[in-house]
């Protein structure tokens, strides 16, 4: 077993374990953005073992550094008491959304694990800032600029659903 | 070596405990927050099988989904705060109107 297996199986287990620790929270939803900082930034740790060094960085960056900081500040801002949350009133419901999301799992996996494709040899700069920036700016030129246009889009969405009502 | 039926399980594993939040809280932050993890289990197994194919679109489409993500959150957060406002909750079962 090398060394970059042992770390994914313990960067594996982190990011199951906080993303099971942030879905059973029920008490703090500080808490439970916090384990989703766990989850993501274990993520960023196997995109770079997978030779994915840019997703890695960007990951960190966009995800633990900016969308679960805004996640925190909604909360905060919020200021959410437990009492909103009464206990459950039946258990079916719960019962039936673990059931279908198991059921998702059991159907679809075996189907796709067996039909993995081989590993090819990667080339040199694999990943690097370099080579996906010039993959980003050539071949996936447009997609990019439709990113921009749905960012300014997410943009003035955000600030015309959540300013107060002035008249 | 990292083998790719251990990402795609590990991908897996994430989305499905994605699914299970999305389908079990009722908390609307939370929500939100495993639709995050479910984004991001997806992008582990781009991440994968770029790697296998040893093409580079899977990473330029990682990060076009971050991209997405961090835009669904900013109009997701906007509707919640905008909720919030209208009926002092956040919990699921407040805003049932629609619902058969």
């Amino acid at each position: 077993m090398t060394a970059s297996l042992v770390l994914f199986y313990l960067f594996a287990a982190l990011a199951l374990g906080s993303a099971i620790a942030m879905v059973l929270n029920v008490r703090n939803t500080v808490a439970a953005a916090l384990s989703l900082v766990v989850t993501m930034i274990a993520l960023a740790a196997i995109f770079v073992l997978l030779e994915a060094y840019l997703v890695g960085a960007v990951q960190i960056m966009v995800y633990a550094g900016a969308i679960v900081v805004l996640f925190l500040f909604v909360v905060m801002l919020l200021n959410l008491r437990t009492d909103l949350f009464p206990a459950g009133r039946s258990f079916l419901p719960k019962a039936l959304g673990v059931i279908a999301a198991l059921a998702l799992l059991a159907l679809l996996l075996p189907r796709i694990a067996s039909h993995l494709p081989a590993q090819t040899v990667l080339p040199a700069d694999f990943g690097g800032y370099r080579s996906v920036g010039i993959a980003m700016f050539t071949k996936y030129l447009l997609p990019l600029e439709v990113v921009s246009l749905l960012l300014l889009a997410a943009i003035v969405g955000a600030v015309v659903l959540a300013k107060r009502r002035i008249d | 070596m990292i083998p790719l039926s251990h990402v795609i399980w590990l991908s897996a594993a994430l989305f499905t405990i994605g699914v299970i939040g999305a389908l079990t809280r009722r908390n609307l932050i939370v929500i939100l927050m495993s639709v995050e993890l479910m984004l991001n289990a997806v992008n582990l197994s781009l991440v994968g099988f770029a790697r296998a194919w040893g093409d580079l679109g899977g990473h330029v489409f990682v990060l076009m989904v971050i991209a997405v993500a961090a835009a669904e959150v900013a109009v997701g957060l906007g509707i919640v705060i905008s909720l919030f406002r209208n009926r002092d909750s956040v919990n699921i079962e407040d805003v049932s109107l629609l619902k058969w």
